[in-house]
């Protein structure tokens, strides 16, 4: 096997699980403190997509719509909590389950309304289009670079602002003891509603440097919503560093996966079946993962709750 | 009948029950006390299996059930009530009674003959609703009972179970002293046919009923005996009673 | 009982009287109706009266389709085994599922079932032999060795009698011994344990209870237009299948039903009758149905004040 593919595919690994743990950091901050199940992330993330391609088309710059859509993205979070998400607070599951489908309707339908049904255009901004060259002689995309790049330093502000200030403690402790949080005085309402604002931006930001990579259309949140879960649940739920861990997990086993298995297959099974059972179990491979996980360690890895 | 081997329990930092030995012998009532939070509800958790035992043994009839399954302990005799009320609400008096007869009376995975006519099942339901002396409200649904008769159904789901021994926890838990005769009367007819481990705060009842007295406090046995040699003991005196028994 | 004969007396008059007007299409949607029903129906019996709240149905529902589908293209047509095969699998399914994800609770449960069931429509979409994104054509319905069930009435009366036995069974089980536990343990789960159920036994049989029939469901539908469509495993389909419960009712036997009927009429009626008014307003409101069934499914989840959480008695960390 080339080092230089494993070493492209390592790297597109990485990428994609900084990708991952941008969404799975908010759902598991929401699920963690708010005990919610909140299906609607998925949409978060694709509406950060679609404010993204309006913005940097509307301004012609990749870096002017960028933040643009990270706080577009947030207000909608934050007008989403208080409007309609607090009062699913203690409620039972299903009711939460249904309530958050319901709005992923009804934003895969709004979108379709103002954007129209075919996938919109995000290009990569012109600086980061080209080749680089990796140490090794082998290019590779500069944009998935960047993309690396800019998930490893929101990962490393995610994770002084929860472990290092205050905020991030009252987040902390909220996660492990929402009553005990409360009691404290914290205000409750206020925490919540930036965390979910915090977790919108972050899922925004997925969506935009993502957006080039795959199409920016409707339903796109839906696929990698699932991605997310399985990455809370090997995580832990409520643990933004098992988050960070399941969400490299997953991005690297699922790549390799992709790319690997169907060689692999391939040096000892006839050709008809490696080509068939090469992709099959490459899906699976992750849900493979999650179960012996769980399997294990039934509250996953680094459960944030005793 | 009933015998614990330095049963303790931990979670993390914190020791709930701590080097526990006591057993109960047959046709006993054998009382628990111990101050608030002294691991009386812990012990009787992992007595009944909801609670797992890492540490220490726990032994029924000879049979080593530490490890055994929760509702394997029921079939073996062992059967529990709860300090916090917690039965069937949306079910009648009788229809609480009859699952735990249920329970205990062959395989539920039957999937045609509607329950209502084993009328063998209710029998044995109206027959146990008359024993708890709510033989008149075993039509009513149990949310709507009151304090004292949802405590007599709570004893009722775990007598259903025709168990050898039965582990009650705090059952005159707020109850007036009306209710609490009621319940002193049930225990004592009860107590023929059942051993029973009593998890009790209201001293009067436990000085009344008990043959051993066992107290526990932070987790700990401090004594263990007959009930007038442990209202004598200082330690227990010291730690617990106060001047509850000075009169 | 007499209200179940009236209704299925309307049902059997239904697709006669359809038939005088010339309104086949309506019989062919009826029995597609009638199928979500038998879906749905199989989604209430784990999720209304067993209290698990299972986001993976689809998966059982898909495989069901998919194998009848598969046996169809390989040459077996027969409904005799094909169907009882789709019923097996699914069962299978559910019972492999089930047995590591009732281990869990409460949040994991929920993302636990919908994981797996996601794992399977993966598995599923990869077989490109069978179809892939695009979905399996089928070369006609199933046979039976004697008529044709390809007469659009013939596979109405079929599909409503197998609702029926549905129904009936569901009617009977829930009076049964095994039925009463299960409400118990949606009731109060620690003490049905505590008086001697093993509460895991009984959530399972549960469980593959209802994959099966969601299994078997998924063989009439991959029936109904001769066609499987990998969109049947996904989990939004779950969703719709969820939608449906909560729309009928919740742990009631008529549930399925009218779920069904009320949200795959909607679509149809939003979809084919165009309402000139709203039209003026908005040109394109057709294209946009599925706004109009998110704004009533949040409205019914919202307001219903108890509402669900009503029917739903176990504590919410249990």
């Amino acid at each position: 096997m080339p080092a230089s593919l494993f070493l492209e595919q390592s790297l597109n690994g990485l990428q994609f699980g900084l990708m991952l743990f941008l969404l799975a950091a908010g759902l598991t901050l929401v699920f963690g403190i708010m005990d919610m199940i909140n299906l609607a992330h998925g949409s978060l993330y694709m509406i950060g997509a679609y404010f993204m391609a309006s913005f940097a088309s509307a301004t012609g710059s990749f870096w002017l719509g960028l933040p643009l859509a990270l706080v577009a993205t947030a207000i909608v979070g934050a007008l989403l909590e208080m409007s309609l998400l607090r009062r699913l607070y203690g409620r039972d599951h299903l009711t939460q389950v249904l309530a958050t489908f319901a709005v992923i309707l009804i934003a895969n339908e709004l979108v379709r309304i103002v954007w129209g049904s075919q996938p919109v255009l995000l290009n990569t901004p012109p600086e980061l289009s080209g080749p680089v060259t990796l140490p090794g002689g082998m290019p590779y995309a500069s944009y998935r670079l960047a993309i690396i790049a800019v998930g490893a330093v929101v990962a490393l502000l995610l994770y002084l602002l929860v472990a290092k200030t205050r905020v991030g403690m009252l987040v902390r402790a909220g996660a492990s003891n929402r009553e005990m949080a409360i009691a404290m005085g914290v205000n409750i309402r206020r925490l919540f509603t930036m965390v979910f604002a915090l977790g919108a931006a972050l899922c925004a930001l997925a969506g935009a440097m993502l957006g080039p990579i795959f199409a920016v259309q409707v339903g796109m949140g839906e696929n990698i919503l699932i991605l997310a879960f399985v990455v809370i649940v090997i995580g832990g739920i409520g643990s933004v560093r098992g988050a960070f861990v399941g969400a490299l997990l997953v991005g690297i086993v699922d790549t390799s996966g992709r790319a690997f298995l169907p060689l692999f297959f391939s040096t000892f099974l006839p050709p008809q079946f490696a080509s068939a059972a090469g992709p099959a179990v490459a899906s699976i491979l992750i849900y493979l993962l999650m179960a012996v996980v769980l399997y294990f360690r039934p509250q996953g890895l680094f459960p944030a709750r005793g | 009948m009933l015998e614990l081997r330095a049963v303790s329990k931990r979670y993390g930092g914190v020791v709930a029950t701590d080097d526990v030995t006591l057993d109960v012998l047959r046709g006993e009532v054998h009382a628990l006390i111990g101050p608030n939070g002294a691991g009386k509800t812990t012990l009787i958790g992992q007595i009944s299996g909801v609670l797992a035992t890492e540490i220490g043994r726990i032994l029924f009839n000879g049979a080593d059930i530490t490890h055994l399954p929760a509702h394997a302990r029921v079939a073996a005799g062992l059967a529990r009530s709860y300090q916090i009320t917690s039965i069937f609400r949306r079910y009648s008096v009788l229809e609480n009674l009859a699952l735990a007869v249920q329970a205990r009376s062959g395989s539920s995975f039957r999937f045609w003959r509607p329950v209502r006519e084993e009328s063998a099942l209710f029998d044995e339901a109206r027959a146990l609703a008359a024993d708890i002396g709510l033989q008149d409200r075993s039509s009513t649904v149990a949310a709507t009972l009151a304090h004292g008769e949802q405590r007599a159904l709570e004893v009722g789901l775990a007598l259903a179970t025709r168990p050898q021994l039965v582990l009650l926890d705090e059952p005159m838990a707020g109850m007036g002293p009306q209710e609490s005769r009621a319940m002193l009367a049930l225990i004592q007819r009860i107590r023929s046919r059942v051993s029973v481990l009593l998890v009790e705060h209201d001293m009067d009842a436990v000085f009344r009923l008990a043959d051993r007295i066992t107290v526990l406090v932070n987790g700990r046995v401090v004594a263990s005996g007959a009930p007038a040699a442990i209202r004598n003991d200082p330690a227990v005196r010291q730690a617990y009673l106060g001047e509850e028994l000075a009169a | 009982m007499t209200r179940a004969i009236a209704v299925f007396v309307v049902l059997a008059i239904f697709p006669l009287a359809m038939q005088a007007m010339d309104g086949m299409f309506y019989v062919s949607l009826a029995s597609r109706i009638l199928i979500y029903a038998i879906a749905a129906t199989s989604l209430n019996l784990v999720l209304g009266y067993g209290g698990m709240v299972s986001f993976g149905h689809a998966a059982f529902f898909g495989a069901g389709a998919f194998v009848v589908g598969i046996m169809a293209v390989e040459g077996v047509r027969s409904a005799w085994i094909a169907w009882p095969a789709a019923v097996a699998v699914a069962a299978l399914a559910a019972f492999v599922i089930g047995a590591l994800s009732l281990r869990t609770r409460g949040v994991y449960f929920i993302m636990i079932t919908l994981a797996f069931a996601q794992m399977i429509y993966y598995i599923f979409v990869s077989l490109k032999t069978y179809g892939g994104d695009d979905g399996l054509s089928l070369p006609g319905r199933s046979t039976i060795g004697f008529g044709t069930l390809g007469n659009d009435l013939v596979w109405y009366y079929l599909v409503l009698a197998i609702l029926a036995a549905v129904l009936y069974g569901l009617q009977r089980l829930v009076h049964s011994r095994f039925g009463r536990v299960i409400a118990a343990i949606r009731e109060n789960e620690a003490r049905a344990e505590a008086i001697g159920f093993p509460v895991y036994r009984y959530k399972l049989a549960c469980f593959v209870i209802a994959g099966a029939v969601g299994g078997l469901a998924g063989a009439l539908i991959a029936n109904q237009s001769s066609y499987v469509s990998p969109s049947l495993l996904h989990w939004i389909q779950s969703g719709t299948l969820m939608i449906m419960v909560i729309l009928g009712g919740v742990g009631t036997l008529w549930g399925g039903l009218i779920g069904a009927a009320v949200l795959l009429g909607l679509e149809h009626l939003i979809a084919d009758y165009r309402i000139g008014w709203l039209a003026a307003l908005a040109p394109n409101y057709q294209d946009h149905g599925a706004l109009a069934v998110g704004i009533v499914l949040l409205a019914i989840v919202m307001l219903a004040p108890e509402g669900l959480a009503g029917l739903f008695t176990r504590r919410r960390h249990a």
